[in-house]
């Protein structure tokens, strides 16, 4: 489903991602693990389109098309959602309109005839009920005064709406209690389907408890230096980064 | 250099002669207290001039391009319903009053509320029939001592609307001003003068709508006074969507008594150059004044909103919410003044101005201006003035919906808490249309 080449991507004068690559098939989950400054932040960006990055180098096929030529929505219509670390607030904006906004947009893109007001109710009535979200902080301005927690569940609830081919977390984990994260995991973990794929970024492994990666890549100074089954996690978490820095160091 | 004011002096001469030819033609009328406010104004009119960018209050606004205009006074006009068409806001109901360059058309105008709920008169009929009621108002609020276009609205006004609510009187139906000016032939200049007193304990709803047909020049310089007695409420509405080639000038000034509430929204569609003074006096206690503006100058209009709330008793509230949109070489100003009087403890006063500017040709001046003498108060104010979000643009892009309509999406909702204030709804429906369509370009 996406295939990543030699990826190479700079902010201003910085090169980040210094020839990555990685597979990822329908039905998967991969784990992007690694320090802090990795490059696993801009990975997710760059997936999902972000200006703010330059990619100077490689590629990236995404059901063997160019995904790097595409716009950012045209990368969600495509069926890439990415869910934000740090989700923004847009005063004036409710949930429910910015949704009903994407899903006709992407619908207009695949050919689709528009959702009527009945069908996206029920459509959110059904997803709500998945990420235990109330239907009073749908009304609300998007994101605006929602807690951590909130936005998080937000984010899940947008990627349950959407019913993204490839969902990209970036750090969903983050500023979640347990019982926030159990939420998001079940959430996540209800998507799965053997059409689908998913790429969970994140620092820690305490995500990964819930949402079990059939592959877990650990990403380091911008490439993946390591891969290998779920209990890869497990020994990062127990080991910390500091042997695979060296490993890293001694192959040089 | 020194600018030439020549085209300043020229206009004004021609204004003062018109006074006067006036005058000439008038029987006992010239001897009435009105007349004797109209000749005081004129002489003041005559001493202060147009402004120049000199003057600390039209430092960003010039108009100087205004008085290069000629314009010759006459303000018939042919205009029939018909013409009026294609300006009709679908759905609007209530008493609708049309003045055509400044004067009154009953052709035009339909008055539906019974004469017990209000009554609504023009401004040269009132002055006849009740000259004493127009004597103890007219001129009373608006200070013409340091305005020069009020000073020559209060000279020339010749009509305009007077409005009577009477005590304990909940006028039903809003009443809408249409401020028409037919600039399909020839330049018009009009000057109309608007009286509105809410009796104690009454209700009303009025908008003041302009619109210009035509592409000849058009020149408003319009005066409404406002007088809310006790516990009287009112909502205030103001709407702007004028040609390219329209000058406005306008002040509200507002008198309130104790208890009074006035809400207003003052809205900016389009116009070459606008300035809107809004004026308040919360001269009663409790009383509380709500402010509300939109302006969204493109192309290369100019809008500039100067608004002055004066706290002059105590426990009295204000607020006061301006937002802006500026886009290709449009500039606007916003001048917010709010004046606390030693005796006026226990204020509130809130303002804060928001603007999102889209180009880099476009330019806001904010200036906000408190003078506190009251050492009881809450007094907070704040001016934005940025760039539209790129991470919520991102954000949204993200999610599916393009560039152009995230961008028309994130500005409808930055104006919406503007728009949302009009409480008229063919009038609000009318102004998200306009709005949409003016983001969707």
């Amino acid at each position: 489903m996406l295939s990543i080449n030699n990826l190479q991507a700079s902010i201003g004068d910085k090169q980040i991602l210094k020839g990555l690559n990685l597979e990822v098939n329908a039905g998967e989950v991969h784990a992007i693990m690694g320090p802090n400054g990795a490059g696993k932040s801009t990975l997710a960006s760059v997936l999902a389109g972000r200006e703010d990055y330059e990619v100077t180098g490689g590629s990236v096929l995404f059901d063997g098309e160019d995904l790097l030529d595409m716009a950012p929505e045209v990368r969600a219509a495509e069926g890439i959602f990415l869910a934000f670390q740090y989700p923004v607030e847009i005063p004036g904006v409710s949930t429910t309109n910015f949704l009903k906004t994407a899903m006709n947009e992407i619908r207009k893109h695949r050919g689709q005839d528009p959702l009527d007001a009945v069908q996206f109710l029920k459509l959110m009535k059904e997803k709500m009920k998945l990420v235990n979200i109330d239907q009073s902080l749908l009304s609300r301005s998007l994101n605006e005064g929602f807690s951590g927690g909130e936005k998080k569940r937000n984010e899940i609830f947008q990627m349950a709406m959407l019913e993204p081919k490839l969902a990209i977390l970036d750090e969903t984990d983050s500023g979640l209690d347990i019982d926030a994260l159990r939420i998001v995991a079940e959430g996540v973990n209800t998507l799965r389907s053997p059409e689908r794929a998913t790429i969970v970024v994140t620092h820690y492994q305490r995500l990964l408890d819930y949402i079990v990666p059939d592959f877990v890549h650990v990403l380091y100074q911008g490439r993946i230096v390591k891969s290998g089954p779920k209990e890869l996690a497990l020994e990062l978490e127990e080991k910390g980064y500091d042997w695979i820095k060296a490993e890293v160091e001694a192959s040089v | 250099m020194t600018p030439s004011y020549a085209s300043y002096n020229e206009f004004k001469d021609q204004l003062l002669a018109a006074f006067q030819s006036n005058e000439e033609r008038m029987n006992g009328e010239s001897k009435t207290p009105l007349h004797q406010v109209r000749r005081a104004a004129l002489h003041q009119f005559d001493l202060l001039g147009f402004p120049t960018i000199r003057h600390e209050e039209w430092k960003y606004s010039n108009v100087a391009n205004l008085l290069k205009e000629a314009f010759d006074l006459d303000n018939s006009s042919s205009l029939t319903a018909d013409d009026l068409t294609p300006l009709q806001i679908p759905n609007l109901d209530g008493n609708i009053i049309t003045f055509v360059n400044g004067i009154y058309r009953a052709d035009l105008s339909r008055l539906v509320s019974p004469a017990e709920q209000v009554q609504i008169t023009s401004f040269a009929e009132g002055a006849k029939a009740d000259p004493d009621f127009i004597g103890a108002h007219f001129a009373r609020y608006a200070d013409y001592q340091d305005n020069a276009f009020t000073a020559l609205n209060t000279a020339m006004a010749s009509d305009g609307v007077v409005i009577r609510v009477p005590a304990n009187t909940t006028v039903e139906q809003p009443i809408i001003l249409r401020f028409i000016t037919d600039a399909r032939e020839r330049n018009i200049a009009s000057q109309p003068r608007n009286l509105v007193i809410v009796g104690q304990n009454s209700e009303v709803t009025m908008a003041e709508s302009f619109r210009t047909l035509g592409g000849r020049t058009s020149f408003v310089n319009v005066v409404t006074e406002i007088a809310l007695e006790r516990d009287a409420r009112m909502q205030y509405y103001k709407v702007q969507d004028e040609t390219d080639n329209a000058y406005h000038i306008g002040t509200t000034q507002v008198n309130q008594s104790d208890n009074s509430h006035f809400y207003s929204a003052t809205v900016t569609l389009n116009g070459n150059f606008v300035r809107n003074n809004l004026n308040i006096v919360l001269n009663g206690q409790h009383a509380e004044a709500f402010m509300y503006g939109l302006y969204m100058p493109n192309g290369r209009q100019h809008v500039d909103n100067h608004t002055l709330v004066d706290h002059a008793m105590p426990n009295s509230y204000s607020s006061e919410l301006y937002k802006g949109i500026l886009d290709d070489n449009g500039t606007g100003v916003f001048n917010g003044k709010i004046y606390v009087r030693p005796d006026a403890q226990k204020t509130n006063a809130y303002q804060s101005c928001k603007n999102v500017v889209l180009s880099s040709g476009a330019s806001m001046n904010t200036k906000p201006q408190l003078e506190i003498y009251a050492d009881d108060v809450k007094c907070s104010h704040g001016t934005t003035t940025g760039q539209l979000n790129d991470e919520a643009l991102f954000y949204m892009r993200s999610r599916g919906i393009p560039k152009d309509a995230a961008r028309t999406l994130l500005l409808y909702a930055f104006v919406q808490d503007v728009v949302s204030q009009i409480k008229i709804q063919p009038i609000r429906e009318y102004l998200e249309g306009v709005v949409a369509q003016k983001l969707g370009q």
